[in-house]
């Protein structure tokens, strides 16, 4: 190493990065990363997020004119592939200080070591695997309920809601999708009858609706997203099938009914985010004048998530190593819900609310709180 | 277009227009050997890339980032692919569209056996009683690798080499598609949509703890890779001078030929493929080891196309020509990361237009060259 | 293994099997045609398929089509959409064989210049779509609303089933008849058999070139608005996994061959329904990979084998 670290100096400051630059010449703020899929088949799922952590830090910086952080964003498509080099980049770019993200579960777990090594805070809004929490892993923190949460909720809701005597259950065959359903079975018991494994970029459902006929259910409950679950559904319409549907949040997507059409009326999706009236202080209302629309799914979650880095930064938090230890000690009331970390980085479970949404005339109509017996 | 053919064969067009490889070739050979050397340290310098009016070739997308190397250390994986590729496209001419499945095979074969977290090394601890920190050692998963890749080669090549080109085109493409949903669907043994995380490198697994191949740092890695790729480059070139590799220009050039000499088309096809299916197996090897972490969808057929693609626009058969090309498909787009979205849409019209202008290629080999003149002659009048 | 499933419902299955694989034959007989004569891979004849299916959505978004329109309507807009896809998935395979493949085959470029080619072809389209239409399903509205027509103990055979499956056999024989029975048929032979000796007898080579990447256009095109009124969504890269899948079938029933195409159609979709069914839905493209192996290990040139021209002459 000592050659190359000869070579890397004779290299000039190209690479070595300089880290005493900006960052410290303020007394207060500093620079963060964003990054998900902002781009690709499930970006609606994650703009709204986006958004929502924009206008945290514009509201900010507007409230602090001596103290301002800069937020940038990554596009990662929702691929880990393309999540790891980012995670490298701004690892090494010595003025990112936290980071927001990921998205999704799998860019997640791809990127959780480099966050890790470089001591980096990471804050999900929207990661919901239950394995991310799992593994003991120090930078990680998500501000919303995980899928054990959720496959939960999603268990009482078929229960008690829909009444399902005999549930089908289809799975794309994804990381999430797989986890979700794992946990809605165990739950569920004797009452899920069959199950199907979808794939995706499917296109014909016809083996698939024939075991749903033949099972004799009366409610399906997919896991996955969009892209396969919108067809799906239009074809098991159209092919008589009258059994209830539920799904999960990754079908909290505007994409969903509008792919889906007709055939998405009356289907309940869940969600362990919060209905924007639901959602505390000025938030909907300032996202509404913002972006004129309301926020979507995780969007007072995206806000939520830079808003306990930016409270960091306020406090006079500059370095990565004081914010890690500023998040993992949080304990404030946020916008989605009262923000306090367990030491696995997943946020309080008590104050995790499980939503279900009903679709009516093309639109997620926020229908109750799912509550948790257990 | 001028022709390296026409060069050798007539002095007078020599004088007047000669490629720069044929300059190249009549320098003396101490020349030739200081010119690699130097190629070769300039190879070794480029992750410090510094030099004033070169630096807008880093590709760091943020001031202070520095991704410089981890893209470096991709081009380098997928010019040791190409390099694989191209002894079953190149030099034996056989249409490989699954060749993902290999890179697969030697990237799962590392996870599988070097990570703790994977169920068959789980499952290897509970049998023999050994503790949970147990796992294979990396350099005996690189022999694992190796291997597996070459069996699963020949599985594949044993009944699809008597097909003709186009129907082993498909079978190979549908090959690719059956690793990736097989391991996809299989939970038990391959970790399944999931993945595998904590793949172990040359210092063992992945930690903050490890001091030359970490997590952060992508320089000692390129430079692996590097080295790597210009051991193979070594070893094939012995490969094509060999007798081997004249069985396989004799069984490219004419089958039905090749066999009444005494060459056994099966037999050398079979090499071929077995070989260029060990390259694939160790580029997916050391992919997986700088990752860290896998999972099905990094391996999907589009990545098979690409690789064929890399081995078609550098020019088919020729080594520099297949590492140029490779470097140039890994490394443009993300020098043009700016292009978001449109990437590929720029990337497909690229590889359009390199295939309208020069159809054999960028870098076309001498000897393909002349085929593709020879065929040009052919053509009759009027079409 | 789901077997009580299989043969509980047999007739359903083999049902839903051909109406799968009638799609897949028809976007097959592309496939088939430019091989048999060019000896092509027209790898970009998937995303032929896929501008099809968007001409036919654009088609019904401007008419203003809604869900279950009455029988004049209904015909109205199925007509609208044949023409729509037709001309846009013929328009495209043209276009394709004008821009790259012509000039291609005057440089005399060697068959994988050819195939990288049509890859960045396909790129290119899909990814113009991609970003024009973005990455996520589009919906359809229903035009025909399924009904069952013919319910024979357990099975039942839907009317949109009957539609695709009777549209695809009838335009299987239309195009047999065109290539067997007309002198432009008789030409397409010829330039499959000899290319040189048919442009000596006087066959415009060029031509027929054209011809065959336009019927094979809307053969796709044709295909598109019976996958439309099927399945009623489309995406950006519905053509990947399709045309892999039509390409399988036409090697499966012997590429180059046009009752082949419809043959190999038709048994991979029953294929991949019974494999479905017996495991679940995400092994049916390994299943299908299979039996085109085992197929391909004792009969080399497929179930019906390669002619275009040949035997029948």
């Amino acid at each position: 190493m000592g050659l190359a670290a000869a070579m890397l100096a004779a290299a000039g400051c190209q690479d070595s990065g300089n880290s005493d630059g900006d960052a410290a010449a303020a007394d207060c703020g500093g620079k963060i990363a964003i990054f998900g899929a902002f781009t690709g088949p499930n970006a609606g799922l994650v703009i709204p997020s986006l958004n929502g952590a924009k206008m945290a830090v514009k509201q900010f910086n507007a409230a602090n004119a001596n103290c301002k952080v800069t937020m940038q964003e990554f596009d990662t498509q929702g691929n880990a592939d393309q999540a790891t080099p980012i995670a490298n980049q701004v690892a090494q770019d010595q003025s990112f200080l936290a980071v927001i993200g990921g998205h999704f579960s799998g860019e997640s777990k791809a990127t959780m070591p480099i966050y890790e090594a470089a001591g980096l805070v990471m804050v999900s809004p929207s990661a919901t695997a239950t394995e991310l929490t799992a593994a003991g892993n120090k930078s990680f923190h998500r501000v919303v309920g995980n899928d054990g949460t959720q496959a939960a909720a999603a268990v009482e809701y078929i229960k008690n809601v829909q009444k399902g005597q005999k549930v089908f259950l289809i799975d794309d065959g994804q990381t999430y999708g797989v986890g979700i359903i794992d946990g809605v079975k165990k739950g569920l018991g004797a009452t899920a009858v069959a199950s199907d494994k979808v794939q995706t970029d499917q296109t014909n459902f016809d083996a698939t609706i024939s075991k749903i006929k033949s099972s004799g259910a009366d409610t399906i409950a997919y896991g996955g997203y969009t892209n396969e679950a919108a067809p799906l559904l239009k074809q098991a319409r159209a092919a008589g099938v009258k059994a209830k549907f539920i799904g999960f949040d990754g079908l909290y997507d505007p994409g969903f009914p509008s792919g889906a059409g007709d055939a998405a009326n009356d289907a309940i999706v869940t969600c362990p985010c919060l209905p924007a009236d639901k959602a505390g202080g000025t938030f909907s209302k300032d996202y509404q004048a913002e972006y004129g629309q309301a926020p979507g799914s995780y969007g007072a979650e995206g806000y939520d998530g830079a808003t306990v880095l930016l409270d960091g930064f306020k406090a006079g938090k500059k370095t990565r190593a004081d914010l890690l230890a500023w998040v993992d000690a949080y304990d404030k009331q946020g916008v989605s819900k009262y923000i306090k970390f367990d030491p696995s980085g997943d946020v309080d479970k008590s104050k995790v609310a499980i939503w279900s949404y009903k679709i009516t005339g093309g639109k997620f109509e926020p229908e109750q709180e799912i509550k948790l017996t257990s | 277009m001028t022709t390296d053919s026409k060069v050798e064969r007539d002095p007078k067009v020599e004088r007047k227009r000669v490629s720069i490889g044929d300059r190249w070739r009549a320098l003396p050979k101490w020349q030739r050997w200081l010119g690699f050397a130097a190629f070769v340290a300039f190879l070794y310098y480029l992750p410090l890339l510094g030099i004033p009016g070169l630096t807008w070739l880093r590709t760091d997308y943020i001031a202070n980032g520095n991704n410089w190397a981890g893209v470096l250390f991709t081009c380098a994986v997928y010019v040791l692919i190409a390099l694989g590729l191209n002894v079953v496209i190149g030099l034996a001419g056989l249409l490989d569209l699954g060749y993902v499945g290999f890179y697969a095979v030697g990237a799962y074969s590392v996870a599988l056996f070097g990570s703790r977290q994977s169920p068959v090394v789980q499952a290897i601890q509970d049998k023999f009683g050994l503790s949970q920190e147990w796992a294979m050692l990396w350099a005996v998963c690189i022999i694992i690798a190796l291997v597996l890749a070459m069996i699963s080669g020949v599985l594949l090549g044993w009944p699809t080499l008597r097909l003709r080109g186009d129907y082993l085109a498909i079978v190979t493409l549908g090959f690719g598609e059956i690793i990736q949903r097989v391991v996809r669907n299989s939970v038990s043994w391959s970790g399944g949509p999931a993945g595998i995380a904590a793949i172990p490198g040359p210092e063992g697994a992945p930690s903050a703890d490890n001091k030359v191949f970490g997590l952060l740092d992508a320089k000692p890695w390129y430079w692996l890779a590097l080295s790597v790729v210009l051991l193979i480059v070594f070893l094939v070139r012995r490969l094509e001078n060999s007798r081997v590799g004249r069985a396989w220009l004799a069984v490219r050039e004419d089958e039905d030929a090749a066999a009444v000499m005494g060459v056994y088309p099966f037999k050398f096809k079979l090499w071929a493929f077995a070989i260029g299916a060990a390259l694939g197996g160790l580029s997916g090897l050391l992919f997986a080891s700088r990752a860290g972490f896998i999972e099905p969808n990094q391996f999907n057929a589009q990545l098979s196309i690409l690789f064929v693609a890399m081995v078609v626009v550098g020019g088919a058969g020729n080594m520099a020509g297949v590492a140029v090309g490779a470097f140039l498909l890994a490394y443009l787009p993300e020098r043009f990361r700016d292009f978001a979205e449109w990437r590929f849409l720029v990337f497909g019209l690229a590889l359009v237009i390199v295939m309208l202008i020069r159809p054999q290629g960028l870098f076309p080999s001498r000897r393909r060259a002349r085929e593709l003149q020879d065929r040009r002659e052919e053509v009759p009048a009027g079409v | 293994m789901n077997f009580d499933e299989l043969f509980g419902h047999l007739g359903q299955h083999t049902v839903d099997g051909l109406a799968k694989g009638s799609i897949y034959a028809l976007v097959a007989l592309g496939y088939t045609l430019v091989y048999g004569v060019l000896k092509l891979i027209n790898f970009a004849h998937s995303e032929v398929f896929m501008v099809g299916t968007f001409a036919v959505l654009g088609t019904w978004t401007v008419m203003g089509a809604t869900n279950n329109p009455g029988i004049g309507m209904m015909l109205v807009f199925l007509a609208a959409g044949l023409v729509a896809g037709a001309v846009a998935s013929g328009a495209t395979a043209v276009a394709v064989e004008r821009i790259a493949y012509k000039r291609l085959r005057t440089m005399n470029a060697p068959p994988l210049a050819f195939l990288i080619t049509a890859i960045g072809l396909s790129l290119v389209l899909s990814e113009a779509f991609g970003v024009w239409q973005g990455r996520l399903v589009k919906g359809m509205p229903t035009i025909v609303p399924q009904e069952v027509v013919f319910q024979i103990g357990n099975t039942a055979i839907t009317n949109t089933q009957l539609i695709t499956v009777v549209a695809a056999i009838l335009m299987m024989i239309g195009l047999d008849v065109f290539i067997n029975r007309t002198r432009y048929g008789r030409g397409v032979r010829a330039v499959a058999q000899n290319p040189d000796t048919a442009a000596l007898m006087g066959v415009n080579k060029d031509r027929v070139i054209m011809l065959i990447f336009l019927l094979g256009g809307l053969l796709a095109g044709a295909a598109a608005l019976l996958y439309s009124v099927r399945y009623g969504n489309t995406r950006f890269n519905v053509g990947f996994i399709l045309g892999l899948k039509a390409f399988t079938a036409a090697v499966l029933g012997g590429i180059g061959n046009l009752r082949g195409a419809l043959v190999g159609g038709l048994v991979l979709g029953v294929i991949e329904v019974y494999a479905a069914t017996l495991t679940s839905s995400n092994w049916e493209d390994v299943a299908a990979f299979v039996v085109l192996v085992v197929v391909l290990l004792f009969r080399p040139t497929g179930l019906l084998g390669e002619s275009l021209g040949r035997a029948r002459a």
